[in-house]
């Protein structure tokens, strides 16, 4: 990508951006590790518990007396055996039963039986309040009950309409928990239909109650209900969220191949069923590969299986193992290419990082030969050189290499820059040659080492009579 | 002083207070007041079950919970054993189990597993569950501890709720609104009432009005105000800000090495040596405070002239008698040490932070985004962006410019929204369809609309609107109509400084220096034009194109 354009350079050059950069060569930055040496090697007198004392009081953001410290401990406790191993039974009965703690174990066992009779709070005495509970309250001297989390009950509110009006009044409260908790009660005593119906009207409570629908679980009902309210993208989504939860690759294949029929919108319908494609070859690929003994795998074993990674990866883990294979293979590169309609951009960019970390240069190089009529080659390529350089040199290639690449920016400051932040000699030293720069040449050759190659190269070409020097 | 909802997302609701006269004035009320409440209701409802006890914490109460209260205090209450929650099955040896946690169902769900397994084995216990902040779904039978906020700082109040963003914003579950009231009534019984309450948005005005609820069934308190004027903003009146990268040094610090419940890790390359340190970032450290709000350019030299004084204070020990030495080393020395290992982290923090910044090539990341604001070469910001993908570098980094470009632009057009979706998904992997549908919902990333579906979605909106009870917009319709305007709003607020001016960092003008002179934060720009009017009037404009919402109260 080339954004360098002069009047940009000008314009970062010269505005309120100059101040500072993230760049290596900032002077700022230099004298900062200065300082990390200096204030690393000061002298201290250490006396041990001195240091000791700075550490627990000011240092730690956890101090000594840390809970989440504490808990790290007694998790390391269990594991070292000095817990008992096994549950004690207990048959002392408790006969205290003061605070609060003495209801819950019926609560409890409502709550799992998968009935939602545990939030119906009307089943329980209140704790504090119990001398003012009163069972025939009004709408909103219930809805302000439960706000406060004082005993009440909703049972007496039958009717259909009687219902519907403690929910609009609890949407009106703008009180989520008080929102919900009419909800489960409506849930438990409304047929399904008709509570769809009901809430199709009412967006706030809808959304609470698909909210609680999808906390606690209740995946069948949750697609029932976005079925009836015609959300059915929103519900083809839901479904396939759930493919997260499956470990096992088969089955994984499995239910993503069963979302292929989902009411997806178009473009989603397409990645759902790249998803499916990927993981399919994804396993085939992994059952060849984990047993594969060729000198690539033996030289760079794997460190990872290639299962559920992205597109990308995979493209990059085929560029690496398995370049060069025909595409008829599944694990070849222009398979997957082609399969997953990869631009050229995007394959150049992964196969030059892949076929850079192997230091295979050769393959680097034919990735941006093309032939032109007359058959005489020029390197070409959708990613701006400068780019191509940054991904060689990020790789460790040799300057030889990155030389060349160099050598095929267009814009000539670029060329400069990017040549003296990879000190590649002979682009520099041709740049100022053709600019005729006696100075620069000669301000470069003192920053080199005498005798080195460039060194000499540059010593040549300033006693040339040749060259006309501007300066 | 600031009030946040903390969440994990780059996205944060908070209540900005202002004080009295002077905004940035000194003299803040001690909020020590706030945690000591927090601890004694914590030690009653410990004690409502005597005796020797095991305590089950949420994992990500801990953090805060360290902060209210520590291990002896428990101990003095009885507690024997700490477990942290894992909704795995539990090995305890106790007959009395005790649970704060947060209002989470899978958690209700494990401890009634749990207590079930109980039975079924035979045994018998004692359970207690204490929720915080708030119980849920109208439970009356558990017991709340009602620690609403925690004092991160000596100016800075957290709700640390990681959900709330979530809840609130994404599915439209409002259980979060009575706590953001319940926290202000908290800080209003405690410090004095307020004389003036500011706020924009939807989620503000319920805050408000459970609030007021709270206060006006209350009892009366009068004394003397200690914050004058609060400030409610919800979170998606501004979601710019928070997309941008802050180049001063606590937000350098926070997006390198993530800043949680005040206090941060620094790893081995930091502390030069091989173990990690947490530190705790507040005003207390006196190398910390000063940086923490300038622009990174300016750290270095503080750093280096630091560490310049630091020696001259060391070197004042050549050639003391024995005397002077005594003096020196019971008065100065251990603030020098201090000063010292402070000093050493900071300087280790900013190397680490330059060299990631550096390799991440955050010169470039920074100049699109301030291209995105300014509205200029969009081309070339989207072709940068998908290259970002394309190179499958830093998944969030693409997401937040991905975000940054659809609300600076209205949303993105149909064909670029498309490639890149499809390339983001290649990418990083196509279970994120997950992820852009709820970008999608929240109006972060967003499809610009045809006026085609946009006819069709109105009519739909249009007969809701005629239903009955309905009576205004519903939300999910609303995200779809809602435009971010932010080039309109951007102009409207001088939020951009002006093409090519000068803008000097050390000197900073204004907020904007917070992002290297790009860019002034619009919610704060806002609070700012709000506080200098005493209201919203001449700002008619403004909160139209913030979908309204305002309001302004005295005296509650």
């Amino acid at each position: 990508m080339s954004r360098a354009k002069p009047e940009d350079d000008e314009y970062w050059n010269s505005s309120k951006y100059r101040a500072f950069t993230f760049e290596d060569d900032d002077d700022e930055f230099s004298r900062l590790k200065e300082s990390k040496r200096a204030v690393n090697s000061m002298l201290v007198d250490d006396d041990e518990d001195d240091v000791e004392d700075v550490e627990r009081v000011s240092w730690s953001g956890e101090p000594v007396e840390s809970i989440s410290w504490s808990v790290k401990e007694t998790a390391s406790s269990i594991r070292s055996g000095s817990e008992q191993g096994f549950p004690r039974i207990d048959t002392t009965p408790s006969l205290s039963k003061q605070g609060s703690g003495y209801s819950l174990s019926s609560l409890f066992k409502a709550f799992s039986e998968s009935s939602v009779r545990a939030y119906a709070p009307e089943l329980r005495r209140p704790r504090s309040d119990g001398k003012d509970f009163v069972s025939d309250l009004s709408l909103d001297e219930t809805i302000r009950r439960m706000q406060k989390g004082r005993g009440f009950s909703l049972e007496k509110f039958r009717s259909l309409q009687d219902k519907l009006l403690l929910l609009d009044k609890a949407v009106s409260a703008h009180d989520g928990n008080v929102i919900t908790a009419v909800l489960i009660y409506l849930k438990r005593s409304l047929s399904k239909e008709i509570l769809f119906r009901e809430l199709m009207s009412r967006e706030v409570a809808l959304r609470h109650y698909i909210h609680f629908l999808k906390e606690t679980g209740e995946q069948k009902l949750l697609m029932d209900l976005l079925k009836a309210l015609g959300r059915t993208e929103d519900m083809a989504l839901m479904q396939y969220k759930e493919h997260l939860n499956i470990k096992d690759e088969g089955r994984r294949k499995d239910f993503l191949k069963s979302c292929l029929s989902l009411p997806f919108s178009q473009d989603d319908a397409a990645h759902v069923q790249d998803h499916y494609t990927l993981l399919e070859r994804q396993i085939i690929i992994e059952e060849y590969d984990k047993k594969a003994v060729t000198d690539v795998f033996k030289k760079f074993p794997r460190k990872a299986s290639i299962l559920n990674m992205p597109i990308i990866t995979t493209l990059y883990y085929s560029c690496f193992y398995h370049y060069g294979e025909l595409e008829g293979t599944f694990s070849s590169p222009s398979n997957i290419r082609k399969t997953f309609r990869i631009s050229e951009k995007q394959y150049i960019l992964t196969a030059l990082g892949a076929r850079a970390k192997l230091r295979s240069w050769s393959d680097v190089d034919s990735l941006f030969n093309t032939k032109n009529w007359l058959g005489y080659t020029k390197k070409r390529s959708p990613i701006a050189f400068h780019r191509v350089v940054d991904i060689l040199q990020k790789n460790s290639a040799p300057v030889q290499v990155l030389q060349d690449y160099v050598n095929l920016i267009d814009d000539p400051e670029l060329k400069l820059s990017v040549a003296l932040k990879y000190k590649c000699h002979d682009v520099i030293i041709n740049t100022y040659r053709d600019l005729k720069d006696r100075q620069l040449l000669v301000s470069y050759r003192d920053k080199l080492e005498q005798d080195s190659p460039e060194y000499r190269k540059i010593q040549e070409l300033l006693s040339n009579g040749q060259v006309r020097w501007k300066n | 002083m600031f009030i946040s909802i903390y969440s994990p997302a780059p996205v944060v609701w908070h209540l900005q207070m202002a004080q009295t006269e002077r905004r940035d004035a000194p003299g803040l009320p001690d909020f020590f007041q706030l945690k000591r409440l927090a601890r004694d209701q914590l030690i009653f409802l410990l004690e409502e079950l005597p005796g020797k006890k095991d305590l089950f914490i949420d994992a990500d109460l801990m953090s805060p919970l360290d902060r209210i209260a520590n291990v002896t205090i428990l101990k003095q209450h009885e507690v024997d054993k700490l477990y942290k929650v894992e909704l795995k099955p539990i090995v305890s040896g106790s007959d009395q189990l005790c649970f704060l946690i947060r209002p989470r169902i899978k958690t209700v769900k494990w401890i009634s597993d749990l207590v079930n397994s109980d039975k079924t084995a035979g045994r018998f216990r004692r359970y207690k569950i204490i929720f915080t902040p708030q119980k849920f779904y109208a439970y009356v039978t558990t017991d709340e501890w009602n620690f609403y906020i925690l004092p991160l700082d000596d100016d800075i109040l957290s709700l640390e709720l990681p959900e709330f963003f979530r809840d609130t914003f994404l599915e439209g579950d409002q259980r979060w609104m009575t706590t953001g009231g319940g926290a202000l009534h908290l800080l209003q019984s405690v410090y004095g009432s307020f004389s003036k309450v500011y706020g924009i948005g939807r989620c503000a005005k319920m805050v408000y009005e459970s609030w007021r609820e709270l206060t006006e069934e209350g009892e009366q308190r009068t004394r003397q105000p200690e914050f004058a004027k609060v400030f409610l903003i919800d979170r998606d009146v501004d979601y710019v800000t928070p997309l941008c990268s802050q180049v001063v040094y606590e937000g350098l610090v926070d997006d390198i090495f993530r800043i949680k419940c005040g206090s941060v890790e620094f790893g081995p390359d930091v502390t030069s040596s091989d173990k990690s340190i947490k530190v705790m970032l507040t005003s207390q450290d006196q190398v910390f405070s000063e940086i923490r709000n300038e622009h990174f350019s300016n750290v270095f030299g503080f750093l280096s002239q630091k560490a310049k004084n630091l020696q001259t204070a060391y070197d004042k020990r050549r050639g003391m008698d024995i005397q002077q030495m005594k003096a020196f080393v019971a008065d100065e020395l251990k603030g020098l040490k201090q000063e010292h290992r402070l000093l050493s982290l900071h300087i280790g923090a900013s190397e680490s932070i330059m060299k990631k910044k550096t390799k991440q090539d955050f010169q470039e990341l920074l100049k699109t985004e301030h291209s995105l604001l300014e509205g200029f070469e969009t081309r070339e910001s989207i072709a940068y962006i998908e290259e970002h993908i394309n190179r499958q570098v830093s998944m969030i980094d693409s997401l937040r410019l991905l975000c940054l470009l659809s609300i600076t632009e209205n949303g993105l057009l149909s064909k670029d929204y498309r490639s890149l979706k499809a390339q983001y998904l290649q990418s990083y992997g196509m279970d994120h369809l997950l992820t852009f549908a709820n970008l999608r919902q929240l109006g972060l990333l967003e499809e610009q609309q045809t006026g085609e579906t946009l006819t069709v979605m109105e009519s739909k909106v249009g007969k809701l609107v005629n239903d009955k009870t309905v009576g205004k917009l519903t939300d999910a319709f609303s995200s779809l109509a809602k435009k971010s305007n932010f080039r309109a709003l951007s102009k409207r607020l001088a939020l951009v400084p002006k093409y090519g001016e000068e803008y000097d960092l050390r000197v900073p003008r204004d907020m904007a220096y917070i992002f290297s002179g790009a860019y002034v934060p619009l919610s704060c720009k806002l609070i700012e034009q709000v506080l200098e009017r005493d209201g919203w009037t001449g700002l008619e404009e403004v909160t139209r194109m913030l979908n309204g919402q305002e309001f302004a109260v005295t005296g509650l």
